[in-house]
């Protein structure tokens, strides 16, 4: 649809209506059952077969087909089948509106307020709401009615923001003030080839600033998965779009006043995962891949990764410890060393928000050698993207778990949910090492150049985990193969964790 | 990092029996100069006899099982085995600074290195295996051959030299037998080689060999040698002693081969009556006493189909398949070994050696069987379980759960042996043993093995060295499914994704009403659609207490099945038929792969609605492969031939990667330009990288 905003709580029973009322309204005027019947089948079906054909021949699925595969078998009830659009100029005095096959799918102020019902709904009772776009934009037609109607969309964006998870996923062109509802949610999923979003398209880049760019370069998935950090996730197509949605779906709370879910697990709690004691190199300065260590401890080695191609240098997605929901932040050794940077440093801060914001219990794999230096950084304001990512860790009232797997330098050490920004459980594996920095470097600045064994006595003072440990900043050194038992343990003890902040309208975190 | 390394030694049931007398004195500290599961086999036999034991091992071996078992170890050198597991130097300084007195040098390596077998001795330390002149006239093909036709051990009759002309060919020929080869004495390659099956047939060899072998060698001198039509590869152990005694360990089946590697192991042979066995035991002995030979060695033989054999050549060292003799036999040889290098004489006579039941050992291997039987694929072993749960199961390895296959060493994952009271038997428990062996990260050739195994040809024993390549002309190509079997994987599939989907929808932490599957629970009917190798097959499924009953093909099945779906073994009964299956992998699109009977499947499974709509779903355009080149395994580059520009030929090489002791010649799949070039000399690449593009 141009925008079909659907609560789309599976089975959620407070959005059911019976058919009944209408049976009994059938009795009293014979007329009318048969009019509701007419409308609700030109309803049904859209724009007319000619332009589903179209909407097929692009490679895309209707709107109703979409909601069909999204949802849970008759779950879904219709809003406001009935509504008309009001706008009779230039030839639009068509019958209705909802479907992308219906008018291009763009915004009339009567598809806003349908979208704005439905997430006022979904809000009061406490149900996610999920956006499938397909959208031209704005209905020019209608002009500044149509622009009303983004807005009260952005507005209902914003005050859902935080209370129940809302995710968009782009199955066609968005483009103009229609991307920043997406931007607004929590999750944006693009669909492969099919889906663009971008504020002006490739004729107005073109005559702004003389680029030649195709839509595809200019707001695909590709572009925004892995360069601008607008999008997710990307999928194939329509149908393994909506089947990623809904196992993504599971992985979340229903509202902000829910719990994270805890799923039936056949994999078990105590389960050791030998395979983890050799997995950190034995040379501190060799790469490997975090994704082994949180396959290996995740329950069934499931993990939903959000942003796997942007600010690969961190690693953010869901996955379930004993069935519960967790986030996992990770380090990623095996990309810039690990390193902290500004794209990574707000990736992980808005996926830390999202978990703090839900009650999913956030879980830290830490080896990083601390910021990346350099002008670029530098003037790009690393200091002030990489504070988000400790004011996020450090506002959490989740429960925080955090294994140091191996570096744990300066100031980055600090912001990757260390015990000193509230951490609930900090363990450190026998290869962790803590420290302000690496020892080459420290020994150059301790003693300014001149020759001395000192790195190898700075490595056997700091380049392990005792100094945090005696300090009680690490709880404990633990064995890696016991990681997954001891994190479902803590999970357990902390899921009646109750922690407040001091009273504030909002926090101002450093945008 | 060691605090829980430290190996727990009875991992694998062992099916041959340590019987050492703690009186007998022995070593008393033994270095094993080798890596994985032949490193490890040694140990476990070192620990038995109460030999302390010293590893060594590569910088990226440092967390190696191996290292793990031994009381000490040493690092040798850099990965590369030439620096490393090969490196003299460093392995006798090792040895030096452990002070161990004897070095057991396992199969490959240095195992037959006279070299190494003079340096040990010259220091005083004893080489477990035989001594150097044995090596050394073992060692020669020529030498060999011509020893064993000294001790009257069948040498395949043959004529090296020049022949005048086609009548000289005839009458050598004829002297020798039909059918003969004949090649250029020079040669290689299968270049200027005839096989004559008559006198006409001789003549033409004759004129067409001299030829080509003067053409492409410069050399026409001719060797005519009889040809063994279809041979086995029958091999037999000997064991021997430094006080002039020796015995044969009875024979072991190796014909199963790919690319003269071998593949499936038994014993006994099916083919072989006492008669033979007998006659080859006492040659296989009478060379091993003509070289004065001592500790355990293979005397190799082809075998032709009227049960002839010829001395092909003596491995004068521990042999990888050496578990089916202990199997069958009872002995310990890495012990026998050991003793014997100490100077004990044997404690068994020839009569002693029985032939207990049959042994067939697989060796599983890190490669994919559908490239050429086997193309080494590297990786993380991130689940690892072998199937010891399982009656008379051994396995032979020296990997674990996480360890790393890398390129530089065999890709061996490990050997499987099964035992039964007769091959019938062992062969159904290698079966089980295949089905329940979990290895995932690696390609493996699990699949190979379980078809060559149950293989009707196999089965009745009718099997030759060429059994591969004949039983599978246009390679292998994964098991073929019957249509029963397709009911029952498809039935079994479909199961298994209700199974998933129903639990998805249990949420325990949610108050009643919140969150429940909106009426898809049990009792509900599932119309799905399977898609199986390009065929699309509609199956219902409906789950009543722990059974679903399937409907597919018009046909009902019921599956059984309460699964822990965490666990990598699945047990399923369709129709009352009880199998192991693996679910590999699966994912949100529907996407399963399974492996059954062997072979991994994969599948997609999307609900009706979802399949009738996926028509509309764009084709994706796929990469044009024709102008690219990508490395088909992980592995080194050796060398690169063109450059940016210069025009290639379909079928020309364009670079040359090893793998595991393999070099593989890439060449252009078209003729046209070269665009890019994205690898050099020494560089290592990953299966699937991009090496080469054309225009």
């Amino acid at each position: 649809p141009a925008r079909d905003m659907a609560a789309a709580a599976a089975g959620l029973r407070a959005l059911r209506r019976a058919a009944g009322p209408w049976a009994a309204l059938g009795r009293r005027a014979s007329s009318v059952p048969a009019r509701i019947e007419e409308k609700r089948r030109a309803a049904l079906l859209g724009g007319g077969p000619r332009r589903i054909e179209a909407q097929h021949r692009r490679g895309k699925l209707t709107a109703r087909e979409r909601i069909l595969l999204l949802l849970d078998p008759d779950s879904f009830d219709e809003y406001d089948m009935f509504v008309e659009h009001r706008c009779s100029d230039f030839g639009m005095d068509a019958d209705e509106n909802k479907d992308f096959t219906v008018f291009g799918g763009s915004l009339s102020g009567a598809h806003a307020q349908k979208i704005c019902k439905i997430m006022d709904q979904a809000a009061l009772v406490g149900a996610p709401v999920i956006g499938l776009n397909d959208s031209g934009g704005a209905r020019i037609q209608e002009g500044v009615e149509s622009l009303a109607g983004y807005a009260d969309i952005f507005l209902r964006n914003v005050l859902c923001s935080g209370v129940v998870p809302q995710i968009s996923l782009i199955m066609g062109p968005c483009a103009g003030g229609a991307v920043y509802s997406p931007a607004l949610t929590d999750f944006t999923f693009m669909v492969k080839d099919t889906s663009y979003l971008f504020i002006t398209g490739p004729d107005v880049v073109k005559s702004v600033t003389n680029e030649d760019v195709t839509q595809e370069q200019l707001g695909g998935a590709k572009t925004h998965t892995a360069i601008s950090g607008v999008a997710h996730r990307a999928f194939e197509n329509d149908i393994d779009a909506l089947l990623n949605l809904r196992e993504f779906f599971n992985y979340l709370p229903l509202s902000n006043r829910d719990p994270a879910p805890v799923c039936e697990c056949h994999d078990s709690s105590d389960r050791l995962v030998p395979e983890l004691e050799t997995v950190v190199p034995m040379e501190s300065t060799k790469a490997y891949d975090m994704l082994d260590i949180i396959h290996a401890i995740v329950d069934e080695r499931e993990f939903f990764e959000i942003m796997p191609f942007y600010a690969r240098n961190i690693v953010v997605g869901f996955a379930r410890m004993n069935g519960r929901t967790v986030g996992i932040v990770g380090n990623q050794p095996k990309v810039a060393s690990g390193c902290l940077d500004i794209n990574s440093s707000v990736k992980g801060a808005r996926f830390v928000r999202f978990c703090d914001a839900f009650n999913i219990p956030l879980i830290t794999f830490v080896d990083v050698p601390g910021f990346l230096p350099g002008t670029s950084q530098e003037y790009g304001g690393i200091i002030r993207h990489g504070a988000k990512l400790l004011f996020a860790f450090a506002e959490a009232t989740v429960p925080k778990i955090t294994i140091i797997t191996r570096k744990a330098y300066g100031g980055a050490y600090d912001v990757m949910s260390s015990k000193h920004l509230r951490g609930d459980a900090n363990y450190a594996w026998p290869t962790a090492e803590v420290a302000v920095m690496g020892a080459k470097g420290a020994v150059q600045i301790i003693f300014r150049g001149k020759q001395t064994d000192a790195e190898a006595e700075y490595v056997n003072k700091f380049a392990n985990p005792f100094p945090a440990a005696m300090r009680g900043f690490v709880d404990d050194i633990i064995q890696p193969s016991t990681t997954r038992k001891r994190i479902c343990h803590d999970l357990d003890v902390l899921a009646s964790k109750a922690q407040s902040t001091p009273w504030k309208k909002h926090a101002n975190i450093p945008l | 990092k060691m605090l829980c390394s430290r190996r727990c030694l009875v991992t694998s049931r062992q099916l041959y029996s340590v019987v050492h007398d703690p009186n007998e004195k022995t070593f008393e500290k033994l270095l094993v100069a080798n890596r994985g599961e032949i490193a490890c086999r040694v140990i476990k036999t070192c620990k038995k006899m109460g030999i302390k034991t010293v590893a060594i091992h590569s910088d990226v071996d440092a967390n190696a099982v191996h290292v793990q078992m031994a009381d000490e170890a040493a690092c040798v050198g850099p990965a590369p085995s030439g620096q490393s597991y090969l490196n003299m130097d460093a392995i006798m300084g090792a040895i030096r600074r452990t002070g161990a007195q004897a070095v057991h040098p396992g199969y490959g390596f240095l195992s037959e290195n006279r070299e190494f077998a003079k340096r040990l001795a010259s220091e005083g330390v004893t080489f477990v295996g035989p001594d150097t002149h044995a090596i050394q006239a073992m060692g020669d093909k020529i030498e060999s051959k011509l020893l064993a036709k000294n001790a009257k051990v069948n040498t395949i009759p043959g004529f090296d030299g020049v022949v005048k002309d086609a009548d000289e060919a005839v009458r050598i020929a004829r002297e020798i037998g039909y059918p003969v080869m004949i090649k250029a004495s020079a040669g290689g390659g299968g270049k200027g080689m005839r096989i004559a099956w008559d006198d006409e047939e001789t003549r033409e060899g004759f004129r067409f060999s001299s030829q080509e072998a003067a053409s492409s060698f410069g050399d026409d001198r001719l060797l005519i040698e009889k040809f063994i039509d279809n041979p086995r590869h029958i091999e037999i152990q000997v064991l021997a002693d430094k006080h002039g005694n020796a015995l044969w360990l009875n024979e072991r089946e190796c014909s199963i081969q790919r690319r003269n590697q071998k593949v499936v192991e038994e014993a006994p042979s099916t083919f072989l009556d006492p008669e033979t066995r007998r006659a080859m035991g006492e040659q296989a002995v009478a060379l091993a006493k003509a070289v004065k030979y001592s500790s355990a060695g293979t005397v190799e033989f082809l075998v032709d189909s009227s049960k002839n054999f010829y001395f092909l050549e003596m491995n004068t060292r521990l042999q990888v398949e050496h578990p089916v003799t202990e199997c069958i036999t009872g002995l310990d040889l890495v012990q026998e070994m050991i003793r014997v290098a100490k100077g004990y004489p044997l404690r068994h006579r020839q009569t002693d050696i029985p032939i207990n039941g049959w042994a067939v050992e697989c060796r599983v291997y890190a490669e994919d069987p559908y490239k050429s039987f086997g193309l080494p694929s590297i990786g993380k072993l991130t689940q690892y379980q072998e199937p010891l749960h399982l009656p008379s199961v051994r396995v032979d390895s020296g990997i674990q759960q996480g360890s790393d296959i890398s390129i530089y060493y065999d890709p061996m994952i490990s050997k499987l042996i099964t035992y039964g009271s007769n091959r019938a038997e062992a062969l159904k428990r290698m079966e089980e043993a295949l089905d329940n062996y979990v290895i995932r990260g690696v390609t493996h050739n699990i699949s190979l093995l379980r078809e060559v195994i149950i293989h009707p040809r196999f089965v009745q024993g009718d099997i030759s060295t060429k059994f591969l390549p004949e039983v599978y002309p246009d390679g292998f190509k994964g098991h073929k499914l019957t249509d029963p079997e397709r009911r029952e994987l498809l039935a079994t599939a479909a199961s298994l994704y209700v199974a998933e989907q129903l639990r998805s929808q249990r949420f325990l932490a949610q108050p009643e009403n919140r969150r429940d599957g909106a009426g898809v629970g049990a009792g509900a009917r599932w119309e799905l659609s399977v898609n199986l190798e390009d065929g699309v097959y509609p199956v219902t499924v409906s789950k009543s207490d722990s059974t679903f009953s399937v409907e597919v093909d018009g046909m009902k099945l019921n599956v059984t099945g309460e699964w822990n779906l965490a666990s990598p073994l699945l047990s399923v009964t369709v129709d009352g038929t009880q199998r192991t299956i693996q679910r590999l992998s699966r994912d949100a699109s529907g996407n399963l792969s399974i492996q059954f009977l062997g072979t991994v499947y994969k599948l997609q499974i999307l609900s009706q609605a979802a399949a009738e709509l996926s028509k509309y779903m764009p084709e994706k355009a796929a990469e044009d492969t024709s102008s690219i080149l990508r490395s088909p395994m992980p592995g080194t580059v050796v060398a690169v031939s063109v450059k940016p520009g210069d025009t290639v030929s379909e079928g020309q090489e364009i670079c040359v990667i090893e793998a595991m002791k393999m070099q593989n010649s890439l060449a252009a799949a078209k003729t046209g330009k070269v665009k890019a070039v994205h690898c050099r000399a020494g560089d290592t690449v990953g299966e699937g990288d991009l090496l080469v593009e054309l225009e």
